[in-house]
């Protein structure tokens, strides 16, 4: 319960991030901060050159293989509350977007503050599901907040994706897919359909790859393209960074078919725009239906939106009559983590 | 529907020319009459439901989804058709399978201003998400997939291995869904017969002469005059106006028609009577007066009067039943002047040619036309027969060089289609007096070309970066990034605040080095307006760029 119809004057949404300014501590700040809780690895949430990193143990992993190890703070469970002074208390709970990804709960004297930091709402073999936390503030994603985004099942993405190797013998299948969290999900969900055949990598996913073995998720053989002969590599698929679709790399591929994996593949001329033959509408993020669900399960007394389309949910809340507002955080327009 | 839904989502997906090519001609090999004849006929422009607007599926759509929900979501997808597929919601209830094409194509057919709704809304509901999408994108017109007209012709020649000149030629005679056409390429029929009908033939067009000096013995020049390509035929009796892209625009100019009562095609341009283009000597208003009767059903006297419309002559395609296409261009042009000279030298005049010793003085003639306001200069091989398209070498357009202002953009909102997720559509302005002494910026122009695939990310990022305000799908940005904007003319408008409209903007420069505050002033704008007697501002809203060159 907020303890006055007015915020809480503990907790601040600056344009570099949340901030807490009695203790002067930061969630997913975008500049150097002396103490920085952060939800998970991706860079529009953890950058290089804070004090103190508070994180989960995968995402401290993570941020140490992207910008070295953190010098200070520590690793932390899941549910496991951390006294961070003014009796404010920080939670980590899970937020089913990527291995290690966290929503946090902020409470002090009775206020319950959610930053969800990005999440999902359905099953992901390479990570915890979203764990719905009871709170007054819930401050949320809004990536995909337009009623056109209804992310279809993984399954039929997945058998999309089959069938177009099945019918294309002489060519690869190069999916284009974000390095931290969306490879990974993939080569995943192909080994939950059956696929059992090597799975081919750009240099550039193997060390996240490792990362994830090193925390236990299990991936089936994988190899490095660059290991492969030309002809070894049709009727293959392979998983490369959204940026090396169309780049001088993939021309020595097996005249491959360009798949995306992102939930923007559901607007046509977003997969046309990068040239993309196969969109697989897959999403590390809520769609339209999970987040405005969300908000209605959780019903807090207010709910603050950040990065997305935050007109769209700001409109359907006041439609609902629930109280919210608009954050504007740096940094975080539409990119390849979708 | 099925079928052709997967077609349309292929084509979309599919870059390659030939592999294009390769989707269209299996469907039109493997599908059956009449639904592959409707399908052509979506894929070339050539489907129209009068009853069934735009609006209407706008309509719909904001009965059954959140009015706001609806225009953002279709601010960002850059297209009705497609936001309304992705959102219409499954009806209640189990539905019918889905339509064919046919049945689909007359049940719009059957639309009337009353039905027109529950026509469409039933459709949409026996459909799929593909499925709407390819529905919508028939029902409402341009389909704007990437597919051309030509190209989809193209890929009917090559599905039945019958040249495509041959296809173009006949094709403006054939209605859909084309069984003639099927049925000629199929064997079971002879080639359709267009001789005595008034059929648009395809124009000749000229490509620009970048770099390249031409010897004038070669070549012919002319001036370009700005007003609507036509072509003009008759045939069977009848007198018919076309457009450049084969739209008939007869009812709109019976004065034009009505002075044409032989057999015979002739090309030339629409202009109305006035001194703007060319002074006294050129005889013909700016764009602007002939804009006034444009797109009009019905043409009163006083309008006919107040505007006179004629036609300067450029090329003869028939003459009675004679196809003069092959013979070379100064012989058509003998072949023109003859027939010129037994019409109504006010309904008619012919493209005069212009007298250059040689290059040299060709360009210093089109450097001294800017005065005049006259486009430019076009140049036509002496030999070159009439050829559809745009023939490499034949004809060449030589426009005068545009004029330029350094202006500062204020507004910006994202592009449709292909720019659907970029911010690509500028709106700029200039200063009303220099800011030192108070000046304000007010708008004089909207631009959404000139840039390079790499500019334009760069501009949709300072958009980004920038913005100061959203009115709905619109960012008003920070005042401080000066664009140079290149433009043909600047004409008075009652439209603009500013009082003046650019003809063709587009954006020359990205002038990341200078000031906004040194940005061109309004005055500057409104001295390179050439005055053009007793025309007023045009309040109509046409878009030229569809109808000229």
């Amino acid at each position: 319960m907020l303890a006055s119809s007015k915020t809480p004057r503990w907790i601040k949404a600056e344009r570099e991030g949340i901030h807490l300014p009695t203790i002067d501590w930061w969630i997913d700040p975008s500049r150097p901060a002396a103490n920085a809780l952060v939800t998970h690895g991706h860079a529009d949430h953890a950058r290089g050159g804070h004090g103190q990193v508070w994180a989960t143990c995968a995402t401290r992993d993570i941020i140490a293989l992207r910008y070295g190890t953190p010098t200070g703070g520590r690793d932390l469970d899941y549910n496991e509350p951390l006294d961070i002074g003014d009796s404010i208390t920080a939670t980590f709970v899970p937020a089913g977007h990527v291995l290690g990804s966290a929503q946090i709960l902020l409470e002090r004297q009775g206020e319950r503050i959610i930053v969800t930091g990005d999440y999902k709402r359905r099953p992901d073999p390479t990570c915890l599901p979203f764990q719905p936390t009871p709170c007054d503030i819930l401050i949320t994603e809004a990536t995909f907040a337009l009623p056109i985004f209804t992310h279809p099942p993984i399954e039929r993405e997945i058998a999309r994706l089959l069938a177009a190797r099945e019918a294309n013998p002489d060519r690869c299948i190069l999916i284009g897919a974000y390095a931290l969290g969306k490879a990974q999900r993939i080569i995943a969900e192909l080994r939950r359909a059956g696929y059992h055949e090597t799975i081919w990598l750009h240099g550039a996913m193997v060390a996240m790859c490792e990362l994830y073995e090193r925390h236990g998720i299990e991936f089936g053989a994988l190899a490095l393209v660059s290991e492969a002969s030309r002809e070894a590599l049709k009727g293959q698929i392979i998983v490369c960074p959204p940026s090396s679709l169309n780049s001088a790399w993939a021309r020595r591929l097996p005249d491959p078919i360009n798949a995306m994996a992102s939930g923007w593949m559901r607007v046509r001329q977003r997969a046309v725009q990068r040239n993309v033959e196969l969109p697989l509408i897959i999403s590390d993020h809520c769609d339209w239906n999970e987040l405005t669900g969300t908000i209605l399960e959780l019903s807090p007394e207010e709910t603050w939106i950040t990065h997305g389309r935050e007109d769209a949910l700001l409109h359907w809340c006041a439609q609902h009559q629930m109280r919210a507002r608009a954050l504007d955080l740096v940094g975080r327009e539409e990119d390849d983590t979708g | 529907m099925d079928r052709f839904a997967r077609l349309l989502t292929d084509l979309i997906y599919t870059r390659s020319r030939n592999s294009k090519l390769a989707l269209l001609a299996d469907y039109l090999r493997t599908v059956p009459d009449p639904d592959r004849g409707w399908a052509l006929a979506g894929l070339t422009g050539e489907l129209n439901f009068p009853s069934v607007k735009a609006g209407i599926v706008r309509d719909l759509i904001k009965e059954r989804v959140d009015p706001v929900l609806f225009s953002l979501s279709r601010d960002f997808v850059g297209d009705t058709a497609e936001t309304v597929s992705l959102l219409w919601p499954a009806p209640p209830g189990a539905v019918a399978p889905p339509p064919t094409v046919s049945e689909a194509v007359s049940a719009l057919s059957a639309a009337t201003r009353a039905t027109a709704k529950p026509i469409v809304a039933g459709l949409l509901d026996r459909l799929d998400e593909d499925g709407r999408f390819a529905l919508l994108k028939l029902a409402t017109g341009a389909l704007r997939i990437g597919v051309s007209a030509r190209l989809a012709k193209t890929a009917f020649a090559q599905a039945f291995s019958v040249p495509l000149d041959d296809v173009e030629e006949i094709w403006h005679a054939l209605r859909p869904p084309y069984t003639d056409l099927f049925a000629w390429v199929s064997g079971a029929a002879a080639k359709p017969d267009i001789t005595s009908l008034p059929v648009f033939r395809p124009f000749m067009l000229a490509n620009p002469l970048e770099d390249a000096v031409l010897d004038l013995a070669d070549y012919a020049a002319e001036w370009k005059w700005d007003g609507i390509r036509i072509q003009l035929v008759h045939a069977g009796g009848e007198t018919r106006l076309f457009s450049r892209g084969g739209e008939d625009i007869t009812a709109s100019f019976p004065d034009v028609a009505r002075a044409f009562a032989q057999e015979g095609v002739l090309d030339g341009e629409l202009l109305v009577r006035g001194a703007a283009q060319g002074g006294e000597a050129g005889g013909a208003a700016s764009f602007n007066a002939l804009q006034q009767r444009l797109g009009r059903k019905v043409v009163s006297a006083s309008m006919q009067a107040a505007y006179p419309a004629f036609v300067r002559l450029y090329d003869m395609l028939f003459d009675r039943g004679e196809d003069l296409r092959r013979l070379p261009w100064s012989d058509r042009r003998v072949r023109l002047e003859s027939v010129v000279a037994r019409l109504d030298p006010g309904a008619f005049d012919i493209s005069a040619l212009i007298e250059a010793g040689d290059f040299d003085e060709l360009t210093d003639l089109r450097a001294a036309a800017r005065e005049t306001d006259i486009e430019g200069v076009m140049l036509k091989r002496r030999d070159s027969p009439y050829e559809a398209g745009r023939k490499a070498g034949l004809w060449y357009k030589w426009k005068r060089e545009p004029l330029t202002a350094d202006c500062v953009m204020m507004y910006a909102q994202r592009g449709s289609g292909k720019r659907s997720s970029f911010y690509s559509d500028y709106t700029f302005g200039c200063w009303t007096a220099p800011e030192a002494e108070g000046g304000v910026l007010l708008p004089v122009g909207k631009a959404y070309s000139g840039f390079s695939d790499e500019e334009l990310r760069w501009l949709d990022g300072f958009v980004r970066k920038h913005t100061v305000n959203r009115f709905g799908p619109v960012r008003e940005v920070e005042k401080s990034l000066v664009l140079e904007v290149a433009f043909d003319a600047v004409n008075p408008s009652t439209r603009h605040k500013s009082g003046i409209a650019m003809r063709f903007p587009r954006i020359s420069r990205i002038r990341r080095d200078k000031p906004a505050a040194e940005a061109d002033e309004i005055d500057t704008l409104r001295r390179m307006i050439v005055s053009s007697p007793g025309i007023a501002a045009s309040p109509v809203e046409a878009d030229p760029r569809s109808l000229t060159d």
